[in-house]
C-alpha cells in the first residue's frame, strides 16, 4: 500500500464531504459531511505520522476529534432549536442574513 | 518729563513755526486732577443705576440723569479753570488711571488726556447734555419709558467723555464704541414702530462700516510706531515713515471719520437718525457725536501733516459733503431732516478745515463749538415746535408760528442767524474763518485755494437759503395747519419753561460765544498747545473781500428764501419740481445709489456663496456618503443568506488559495 492510496481515499472522502455539505438542505445530513470532511483530514494526519515516524500528526487526529465532538454538540443543539421554531431541518431556510 | 521749553531748545530755529511741536503730556495727578476720572464715572454710575433699578426708579430718574451730566459739568469746568491757571505750554496733562492691557511686548496704559482739545469736548459735552437732559424732562414727560431714556443719554454723556478724554486711540475706540451703541439705541427708542428700528440698524451698520477703518488705522500705527497712546503715535518722528503708510493711516481714520460724521461717501444714516426723539437729534446727531470725526482728524494732527495725500482727500470729502447736505436741505419739508442735512453740511465745513492743516484745525473746533450751540437750540426749537403741533414735522403745515410761540421763534431766530454767519452772531467768527482759510493756498498751490474755497463760499449762499427757507416757512407767512390726529384744530402753544430754559441759554451762546471766543483769536489761542500756531501764508483774496463776498451771498440767499417762502404762499402739496429738487427730496438718490452699488452686489455674493455652499460643500460631503450607500447596495446582492453558498464560497476560495501557494512553490 503505497502514499498514494492513502492520499487518493482522502481526496475522495474529503470530495464527498464538500458535496455533501453544498448539496443536501438537510442539516443533519450536511453535518455528516462536514465529519466526513474532518475525517478525511484525520486520516492524512495519521498517513503523515506513520510515514514521517514522529507522533505529531496523530496527537493532532485526536485534537480534532475533540474538537468535531464539542462541534457536534453544539452545532446539533443549535439544529434542534431552529427546528422547534421552524419546524425545518433544511438549512434553505434558515435565511435570516439575506439582504 | 517734556514741556514745550526742552523742545523749543532741542528744535532748531530753521523749523517754521506752521509745523506742530508736539508736546509730551506731563503726568499729574493731585489735586482736581485725581477726581477727573469722575467725569466719566458719574454718568456712567447713574446709567447703571436706572438700567439695573428698572421701574423702581421711575419717580426720580430722570432727575438722577439730570443731576449726574450737571456733575461732570462741574468737575469738567473746576478741570478747566486749573489748566487755564498754568502756563500755556504745560497744558497738556495725562492723569494715569493704571495699566490697561500687558502682554508681552505690548503695554497700553489706561489714562486720561487733559488737554485744550480734549477740554474744549467736555465743556460742549456736559453743558450742552446738560441742558438738553433737563429739556428732555419736559419733553419726555408723557413717556413710560423716560428713566430709560436719561440712562441711555447718561450713558451716551459717559461714552463721549472716554472718546474724548482718551490717552490712546485703543481707548478712544472704546468710547467711539460706546456713543455708536448709544445713539442706536436712542435712534431705536421707539423700536416698536419699525421704520424707526430700520433707521436705528442703518445708523448701526453704516457706523461699523467707519469702524473697520478705525481698526485698520489702529493695525497699521501698532505696526509702524509700536504702540497706540497718543504719545507714541503723535510725537513719533514721522520722517521715518513711508509716505505709503502715513497715507494709509490718514485715510483709514478719515473712513472712521466718515462714518461717524455722516461724511461722504457714508452719509446716509444721519437723516434717518431724525427717527429718535428730538432731545437725542439735538445732542447727538447735531451737537457732540457727529462731530467725532472732526475731533478725531484734529486729534490725529501730527499724523496728517505729515501725509499730504491724506489730507487732500479729507478736504475733497468735506467739500463734497458741505455741497451734498446743502443741496439736499434745500428740498427737504421736514424740519428735523432738513435740520440733519444742514449738520451734515456744516460738518462738512468742518472737516474741510480740518483738513487744512494747521491753518485750519483751530477753526474746525471753533465751528464745532459755535455749531454745538446753534444746531442744538435749533433742533431744540423745533422740538419746541412739535411739541405744539402734534408731533407735527412737515413744514408745509407749518406757517405763521410767530406769533403763538414767541420764545421759539426768537431763540430760534438767533440760532438762524447764527448760522447764516450774520455778524456779531457765533457763526460767523468760525465760518467767516473757515472760509478765509479755504482760500489760502495749501503747498503754493492756487487751484485748490479757488476749488475749495468756492465750494466753502457757494455752501454758505446755499445754507443762508435752506435756512431762511426753513425759519420762514415754520414762523412766517400763513397758517397751513392740519389738524391733530384725532381731528380737533391745532391749538400751538409755547412749551413749558423747562424746554424754554435750555433753549434761552443755547441761544444767548449762539448769539454771544462767538464773540466771547472770536475777539482776539482767544480761542485760537488756547488750542494752540494742540493744533500749533495759527501762522500760515495769506488767501488768494484778501480777508475783507472775502467777509464782504460771504455777506453778500448770504443776503442773497435769505431775501431769496424771504420772497419765496414768506411772501408768496407755500403750497401744502409738495409741487412736482425740478430734477435737482427731485433729486434732493430723495438725498440725491444716495439710497439708491447704495443699494445698486453695495446692497443689491452683496445680496448677490450672498446668495451664490450659499449656492456654492449647497452645491460644492455640501454637494462633497453628501455625494461620499452617497457612494458609500451606492457601493454597499451593490455589494449587498452577494449575501443571499444561503448557508451552503456561503460554504461554496469558502471552499472556491480555499481551493484558490492551495492553488495559488502550489503555483509559487513549483
Amino acid at each position: 500500500m503505497s502514499l498514494d492510496h492513502y492520499l487518493v481515499l482522502a481526496a475522495i472522502l474529503f470530495s464527498i464531504g464538500a458535496a455533501t455539505v453544498l448539496l443536501r438542505r438537510n442539516a443533519i445530513i450536511v453535518f455528516m459531511g462536514v465529519e466526513l470532511m474532518l475525517n478525511a483530514t484525520n486520516l492524512l494526519l495519521v498517513t503523515f505520522s506513520r510515514m514521517h515516524g514522529q507522533l505529531d500528526g496523530q496527537v493532532l487526529a485526536f485534537f480534532v476529534m475533540v474538537v468535531a465532538a464539542a462541534e457536534v454538540v453544539v452545532g446539533l443543539a443549535i439544529i434542534v432549536s431552529i427546528f422547534r421554531t421552524r419546524r425545518s431541518a433544511s438549512v434553505d431556510d434558515v435565511n435570516l442574513l439575506k439582504n | 518729563m517734556h514741556t514745550l521749553t526742552s523742545w523749543a531748545t532741542s528744535v532748531p530755529f530753521s523749523v517754521p513755526l506752521t509745523e506742530i511741536t508736539p508736546i509730551a503730556a506731563e503726568p499729574v495727578r493731585a489735586g482736581i486732577y485725581a477726581v477727573a476720572p469722575l467725569l466719566v464715572g458719574l454718568p456712567l454710575a447713574s446709567a447703571a443705576v436706572l438700567l439695573l433699578l428698572g421701574r423702581r426708579s421711575d419717580k426720580w430718574g430722570h432727575w438722577l440723569g439730570v443731576l449726574a451730566s450737571a456733575g461732570a459739568f462741574v468737575i469738567g469746568l473746576l478741570t478747566f479753570l486749573a489748566i487755564l491757571g498754568r502756563d500755556a505750554s504745560q497744558r497738556v496733562l495725562d492723569v494715569h488711571l493704571g495699566t490697561w492691557i500687558d502682554a508681552g511686548a505690548f503695554h497700553l496704559d489706561a489714562g486720561m488726556r487733559l488737554d485744550p482739545l480734549s477740554l474744549t469736548f467736555v465743556l460742549l459735552v456736559t453743558f450742552v447734555g446738560t441742558l438738553i437732559h433737563v429739556y428732555s424732562v419736559a419733553y419726555m414727560d408723557h413717556d413710560r419709558d423716560r428713566r430709560r431714556f436719561f440712562a441711555y443719554l447718561n450713558l451716551f454723556v459717559a461714552a463721549m467723555l472716554v472718546l474724548v478724554l482718551a490717552d490712546s486711540y485703543l481707548l478712544l475706540f472704546v468710547g467711539w464704541e460706546g456713543v455708536g451703541l448709544a445713539s442706536y439705541l436712542l435712534i431705536g427708542f421707539w423700536n416698536h414702530r419699525t421704520p424707526y428700528a430700520v433707521a436705528a440698524k442703518k445708523a448701526f451698520v453704516a457706523n461699523r462700516i467707519g469702524d473697520v477703518g478705525l481698526i485698520v488705522a489702529l493695525g497699521l500705527m501698532f505696526a509702524t510706531f509700536g504702540g497706540v497712546d497718543f504719545g507714541t503715535v503723535l510725537n513719533a518722528d514721522m520722517s521715518g515713515v513711508s509716505q505709503a503708510t502715513l497715507t494709509g493711516i490718514g485715510l483709514m481714520l478719515l473712513l472712521a471719520a466718515c462714518g461717524k460724521s455722516a461724511q461722504f461717501p457714508l452719509q446716509s444714516w444721519l437723516g434717518d437718525a431724525m427717527a429718535g426723539p428730538t432731545p437725542v437729534s439735538a445732542l447727538i446727531h447735531a451737537a457732540t457725536m457727529v462731530t467725532a470725526g472732526v475731533y478725531l482728524i484734529v486729534r490725529s494732527s501730527t499724523l496728517f501733516d505729515a501725509a499730504p495725500t491724506a489730507q487732500l482727500v479729507v478736504v475733497i470729502v468735506g467739500a463734497i459733503t458741505l455741497l451734498f447736505g446743502a443741496i439736499v436741505g434745500c428740498a427737504k419739508d421736514d424740519i428735523k431732516k432738513a435740520l440733519a442735512a444742514s449738520t451734515m453740511s456744516q460738518i462738512g465745513y468742518m472737516v474741510l478745515a480740518a483738513g487744512l492743516g494747521p491753518a485750519g484745525y483751530a477753526f474746525a473746533i471753533f465751528h464745532l463749538v459755535t455749531h454745538g450751540f446753534f444746531k442744538a437750540g435749533m433742533f431744540l426749537g423745533a422740538g419746541s415746535v412739535m411739541h405744539g403741533m402734534d408731533d407735527q414735522v412737515d413744514m408745509r403745515r407749518f406757517g405763521g408760528l410767530a406769533r403763538y410761540m414767541k420764545i421759539t421763534y426768537v431763540t430760534f431766530g438767533l440760532g438762524w442767524l447764527a448760522i447764516l454767519g450774520v455778524p456779531p452772531f457765533s457763526g460767523f467768527w468760525s465760518k467767516d474763518k473757515i472760509i478765509e482759510a479755504a482760500f489760502i493756498p495749501t503747498d503754493g498751490q492756487e487751484w485748490r485755494a479757488w476749488v475749495f474755497g468756492g465750494v466753502a463760499l457757494l455752501g454758505a449762499g446755499i445754507t443762508a437759503f435752506y435756512m431762511s427757507r426753513l425759519f420762514f416757512m415754520t414762523f412766517e407767512g400763513e397758517r397751513r395747519w392740519s389738524t391733530k390726529t384725532d381731528g380737533s384744530p391745532q391749538h400751538p402753544h409755547e412749551s413749558p419753561a423747562l424746554m424754554t430754559w435750555p433753549m434761552i441759554i443755547l441761544a444767548v451762546g449762539s448769539a454771544g460765544l462767538g464773540l466771547v471766543l472770536g475777539v482776539g483769536g482767544r480761542f485760537v489761542d488756547w488750542l494752540e498747545p494742540v493744533t500749533g500756531g495759527g501762522e500760515h501764508g495769506e488767501p488768494v483774496l484778501s480777508a475783507g473781500v472775502l467777509m464782504a463776498l460771504t455777506l453778500v451771498l448770504v443776503v442773497a440767499g435769505a431775501v431769496l428764501a424771504w420772497r419765496r417762502y414768506a411772501v408768496s404762499t407755500v403750497p401744502v402739496i409738495p409741487p412736482v419740481g425740478t430734477v435737482l429738487t427731485r433729486a434732493a427730496r430723495v438725498d440725491l438718490y444716495q439710497d439708491a445709489v447704495n443699494d445698486a452699488l453695495l446692497v443689491e452686489p452683496g445680496q448677490h455674493l450672498t446668495r451664490s456663496l450659499v449656492y456654492v455652499d449647497k452645491a460644492v460643500v455640501d454637494g462633497t460631503a453628501v455625494g461620499v456618503g452617497q457612494t458609500t450607500v451606492g457601493l454597499g447596495q451593490i455589494l449587498r446582492k452577494t449575501q443571499t443568506g444561503f448557508v451552503r453558498s456561503y460554504a461554496a464560497t469558502m471552499l472556491v476560495g480555499l481551493v484558490v488559495l492551495v492553488a495559488a501557494v502550489l503555483v509559487i512553490q513549483s
